[in-house]
């Protein structure tokens, strides 16, 4: 029993770091109905920011607040540029310019910070949590700021102005822009906060699988995995997502025989071709229906 | 908000190709397939190995041009059926001894059931969600193809070595040669043989439901039949022309399948006009040699090129080579007049 409670903690904790991936990924897929491939390297940049800011002294908090700024800025300046072009061209092309932005990013920042692995500090430090040993302050804190994420998010999406400007262009973009909302601004603003959510989401993977260009790729696997059990149209879903694809990895690996550490990311896939079939629209996303 | 109220009204993922708009006119066809004849007599070995290497990934484009221009479903799981194929070539010719011939067709079949079993599942789903699911089947296929439990067949993270064919019948010409035009006599066998899949009833079947599922069937087309037959389709050319690649490279390891390998066929599709088959050999070309001027003009940058080039393409044609096919016909018919 304390094996198995241990092993729920350590998933937990590996989970946080799903659900903020997760978070971002639905973030992106409301706002714009695609599936953003480069989102992880996106997020991977934005940590770099953040360390080449930490280097030049500023301090933490800081730098983790400059770090939102630029990558917001950033998030919108990639969609004018490049995809608000495509916005009518087929879907196929959309995913053509993601893997294209993939391979811009990930060969800039190793070009500009190389391929080095680095360390990166955290504000929670990493004692044990309440005498623990599974589970460190930061893996906590960072189970904590998720969390705050969610709060945050929900409370803008529901009781702001523009967070119901948000929800109404990415669900009828038609009605939308006859009641005067700028459904075009509207996508900007949702890969501005996608690409700050994934800063943070870097921000805090970071101390945990050290920085370097490649580090997004396994996380944002397993990130796709967890929206996708939660439902790719549900935050909230996204969250829980992540934290149950974090403890059922964790369950895998020990109790059913064979699966060691070579199978755990088959594991992960199997279980989103399991969610898909038999209940495509997540835990808690709505299922789409067509008019014919 | 319930489901109820939830109303979508969206445009077909994949736009609709003519079926007489998806291949080029006899006369060009006969430039392009006297080009490729002739061209290995000029140029040393290595070159005459990227051209069968460009056949062979023409036909894995192809295959998935099928899938999704054809029947307008999407796939990022290419890469584990060339993986099958290849290494289905490699069990046969090197533990059983069999021809390497004789193993493509079989790879073809193993690889054809293989995918109409995959596409079973795959019938639930669509769009976005079809392509996650073909994502995480070839990010899968490597870690399988490692697994201890086949390792005395598959040779484990190792793999395997193939042995090169000579030419039969003493012929003079050397094994990059005869392996040149083995592949283009098979690329060519397999390309008509989908031009007229495709203008055939099955074709047409694709081709209606890639338009318009629910109309489709109230026609009477066999949904569920024909998609998952699509995916077979596609996936059995995939096979072949992974069989084909293992006996031009002579290896096969789990790490040559990855998904960038699956990437890679979708850009090409994508460069070549989806829908359009004859782009599929332009599209090989740029998943081969793009790389190759990106990593000329910049190492360090290499990626960052390819990825500015790829933009490039999508702004510039993003109907790709099917659209500059037009504009040139176009141009040329002005030219006649």
């Amino acid at each position: 029993m304390e094996l198995f409670t241990n092993q729920v903690l350590a998933g937990i904790a590996t989970g946080a770091i799903y659900a903020c991936m997760a978070l971002a990924v639905v973030m992106i897929y409301q706002a714009i109905d695609h599936l953003n491939f480069a989102q992880g390297e996106m997020a991977m940049f934005s940590t770099f920011i953040s360390w080449q800011l930490m280097q030049w002294g500023i301090p933490y908090w800081w730098a983790f607040l400059a770090t939102l700024i630029i990558s917001f800025a950033g998030g919108i300046i990639i969609e004018r540029l490049l995809f608000k072009p495509l916005a009518k061209a087929p879907v196929l092309t959309n995913v053509a310019g993601f893997i294209a932005l993939y391979g811009i990013i990930n060969s800039v920042a190793g070009l500009i910070w190389d391929f080095t692995i680095k360390q990166y500090p955290t504000p929670f430090g990493s004692s044990p949590f309440l005498g623990s040993q599974l589970i460190s302050t930061h893996q906590a804190g960072m189970i904590g700021v998720t969390v705050l994420l969610l709060i945050a998010l929900y409370v803008f999406f529901q009781f702001t102005r523009i967070g119901l400007a948000m929800r109404a262009a990415a669900a009828l973009p038609e009605s939308a822009r006859l009641v005067g909302i700028n459904t075009s601004w509207m996508i900007a603003l949702g890969w501005g906060m996608a690409s700050a959510i994934g800063a943070i989401a870097g921000i805090l993977i970071a101390p945990v699988v050290f920085l370097e260009p490649n580090m997004m790729l396994g996380v944002l696997l397993y990130g796709f995995a967890a929206a996708v059990l939660g439902g790719l149209t549900s935050p909230l879903g996204a969250v829980i997502g992540g934290f149950l694809v974090g403890i059922f990895e964790n369950l895998a690996g020990t109790y059913i025989p064979g699966v060691g550490n070579e199978l755990k990311l088959p594991i992960a896939l199997a279980l989103i071709i399991t969610v898909l079939v038999f209940k495509p629209a997540g835990l808690l996303g709505r299922p789409i229906v067509k008019r014919v | 908000m319930s489901a109820a109220e939830e109303v979508v009204t969206e445009a077909p993922a994949v736009e609709a190709v003519p079926k007489r708009a998806m291949t080029l006119g006899l006369g060009t066809s006969l430039v392009v397939l006297a080009a490729l004849v002739i061209a290995p007599l000029f140029v040393k070995n290595f070159i005459i190995f990227q051209m069968t290497m460009l056949l062979i990934y023409g036909l894995a484009v192809l295959a998935l041009n099928i899938l999704t221009g054809g029947s307008g479903q999407f796939s990022l799981g290419q890469s584990a059926f060339y993986a099958v194929g290849a290494y289905t070539s490699a069990i046969l010719m090197e533990h059983v001894g069999m021809n390497y011939a004789l193993t493509l067709p079989i790879a073809g079949l193993i690889c054809f059931g293989f995918g109409f079993l995959f596409g079973q599942p795959a019938l639930r789903l669509s769009g976005v969600y079809l392509a996650l699911a073909t994502f995480a089947l070839a990010t899968a296929m490597p870690q399988l193809l490692k697994l201890g439990f086949f390792e005395h067949w598959t040779g484990g993270v190792q793999g395997l070595v193939v042995t090169k064919p000579d030419a039969p019948f003493g012929l003079p010409m050397s094994q990059d040669m005869w392996l040149y035009y083995f592949t283009l006599v098979i690329t060519i066998g397999i390309y008509i043989a989908s031009v007229n899949l495709l203008r055939s009833r099955s074709g047409r079947a694709f081709m209606a439901i890639r338009d318009n599922e629910i109309a489709a069937s109230a026609m009477g087309v066999d949904v569920a039949l024909y998609k998952t037959l699509a995916f077979g389709v596609s996936a059995g050319i995939t096979g072949v022309a992974g069989g084909l690649g293992a006996i031009a490279v002579q290896f096969v390891a789990p790490d040559g399948y990855t998904i960038v390998l699956s990437i890679s066929l979708f850009l090409g599709m994508v460069v070549g006009g989806v829908g359009w088959l004859p782009g599929s050999i332009v599209g090989s070309a740029f998943i081969i040699f793009v790389p190759n001027i990106a990593e000329g003009i910049s190492k360090g940058l290499s990626g960052a090129v390819f990825g500015v080039l790829l933009f490039l393409v999508i702004f510039l044609v993003p109907h790709g080579a099917r659209q500059v096919a037009i504009v040139a016909q176009q141009l040329i018919g002005k030219l006649k007049k």
